[in-house]
């Protein structure tokens, strides 16, 4: 059914008791061409792709746990394409670029809203960095442009801009394309799309094993729910992704860590667009729903628990208050962490793997929604064709033996 | 916060006394001369990324500021056990045993 206007005013008649259900729940089939491991925007998305793009119709996303529920459901939703390097910034804008027509080619409202991103800079070095972005950014097409403190405040009125505040605003960079989208529409909208062409997407069905023939080349996986043969497996497993590589008999350059976010009570509008600030490992929006959305950096150690301390997001929290004075009395509803993985340079490995007929998207670290459909097309892309394309040729495995990093660690510092 | 043992002190204090220093027991290559990339790329950035028992580096930075091994199960985040650096690698049962 195509969600339209006349849809819902034809369903509001019937006191929207009969809207069908927007996709089924699949057993899973004993074979299929393409099996993808995951069930986030990443993997439902690239499922969409293979599907509508290169015909790959007879595919299925499985998942461990609930469709959406990993890092998808659990970040900040900033949607922003303004990295250092020229590789990146052709990533991620591509990315930007589909997330402008994602509602309509999906037929599902996800709510991409085009706010702007503001990054704070608190000191000389700050400045003298993001203007060194700003430059690169523009030369690479990338929209970014310096604001003064009173542009910065006249742009986002709760910040504190006085010289005497703890965290003294110099500026910022302010990418006016970047945005937030509604992250769980992201994942339905993929789910219901894809499996409208034919995808199977079968929840609760951990992945057990990768099954490889003689020849090295992948066979199918083992699940929770019996064989499943595929000539061709893609895993985007996020904050897992070490462990499915094992499986393969792959070990990757990726660490785990818990990244947590919170949110406050619902207020009325009041906050007009996406502020990070870097220095001081905070960055906050606030949602539809009117609750202030806040993220802090990752937890120090090595985690798959899902959860962090408690002193990490009190040091967000105190940053917030200095910057925006007028949020000190805010009450927080609720706290969550996700488990993100990331590489040593920060950036994606996005491409083929050794083991023939495996194709990995991993190591998106903290910043993996932004790239949702960037990073789904791409490992479409390279699913389907066998190779990488050539937005993500450089974000392949052999970076890490070749040397050639594309390191975003310094560039992107913590927050995403 | 998780809390944490440190073995020089023996003292059990909370995380934020502590700095994480990543995975333990990776030693630096006897010969860098000989190496090839592929044993570079491993030595480097090739980690264990273990789901269950991980064991890695901390230093004691408010304290005594020394580092010191820990194992720890990732999934629930506890400390299993610690021990001093140089001390060797213990076992699965070890640590079952020391977490009792």
């Amino acid at each position: 059914m195509r969600y339209s206007a006349l849809s819902l005013f034809a369903n509001a008649l019937s006191g929207h008791k009969k809207w069908p259900e927007q996709w089924p729940d699949a057993a899973p089939k004993p074979s299929y061409d393409v099996v993808i491991v995951g069930a986030g925007g990443h993997g439902l998305g690239a499922a969409y792709y293979l599907a509508k793009k290169y015909g790959v119709t007879n595919v299925a996303v499985i998942e461990k746990a609930w469709l959406g529920g990993g890092n998808t459901g659990r970040n900040t939703t900033i949607i922003r394409s303004n990295y250092l390097y020229d590789e990146s910034a052709r990533l991620y804008d591509h990315a930007v670029d589909l997330w402008d027509g994602l509602s309509q080619e999906l037929n599902y409202n996800v709510m991409f809203s085009k706010r702007g991103v503001l990054m704070l800079a608190h000191n000389v070095h700050d400045v003298q960095s993001f203007q060194r972005h700003i430059h690169a950014n523009r030369l690479n097409g990338v929209d970014n442009q310096w604001l003064t403190a009173q542009q910065a405040k006249a742009y986002c009125p709760p910040l504190d801009i006085s010289p005497t505040a703890r965290f003294p605003v110099l500026g910022g960079a302010l990418q006016k394309r970047a945005g937030v989208a509604r992250h769980d529409s992201v994942a339905w909208g993929y789910a219901r799309a894809a499996a409208a062409l034919g995808v199977d997407i079968i929840q609760n069905c951990a992945v057990t094993g990768i099954r490889r023939g003689a020849d090295g080349s992948v066979e199918g996986v083992d699940t929770e729910r019996g064989f499943i043969a595929a000539k061709k497996i893609g895993v985007s497993a996020a904050g897992n992704s070490s462990v499915i590589m094992e499986m393969a008999g792959l070990k990757f350059p990726l660490e785990s860590y818990p990244l947590q976010a919170l949110v406050s009570e619902p207020i009325k509008p009041v906050f007009p667009c996406v502020v990070m600030s870097n220095s001081v490992h905070a960055y906050i929006s606030q949602s539809d729903k009117g609750e202030l959305v806040i993220g802090a950096g990752t937890d120090q150690y090595v985690s798959y628990s899902q959860r962090g301390a408690l002193h990490i997001i009190e040091h967000t929290l105190a940053a917030i208050c200095e910057i925006f004075p007028i949020f000190k009395r805010m009450r927080m509803l609720r706290s969550w962490g996700g488990v993100v993985d990331v590489t040593p340079d920060r950036s994606c490995i996005l491409g083929k793997t050794p083991v023939p007929g495996l194709y990995v998207n991993c190591g998106w670290g903290t910043g993996g929604f932004k790239a949702t459909p960037g990073a789904a097309d791409l490992l479409a892309y390279t699913i389907a064709k066998d190779e990488p394309h050539a937005i993500n040729a450089p974000f392949t495995l052999e970076r890490f033996t070749r040397g050639r990093l594309i390191d975003e660690a310094a560039a992107a510092a913590v927050a995403h | 916060m998780i809390l944490i043992r440190c073995p020089y002190c023996d003292e059990q204090r909370p995380e934020v006394e502590f700095v994480y220093a990543g995975e333990a027991h990776i030693s630096r290559p006897q010969n860098p001369n000989l190496l090839s990339d592929d044993e570079w790329a491993e030595y480097l950035f090739i980690r264990k990324n273990a789901r269950g028992v991980h064991y890695e580096r901390w230093v004691h930075a408010h304290g005594c500021a020394r580092y010191f091994n820990a194992a720890r199960n990732t999934v629930t985040d506890k400390i299993l056990m610690t021990y001093k650096t140089g001390e060797p690698k213990p076992s699965v049962e070890e640590i079952a045993e020391a977490a009792k």
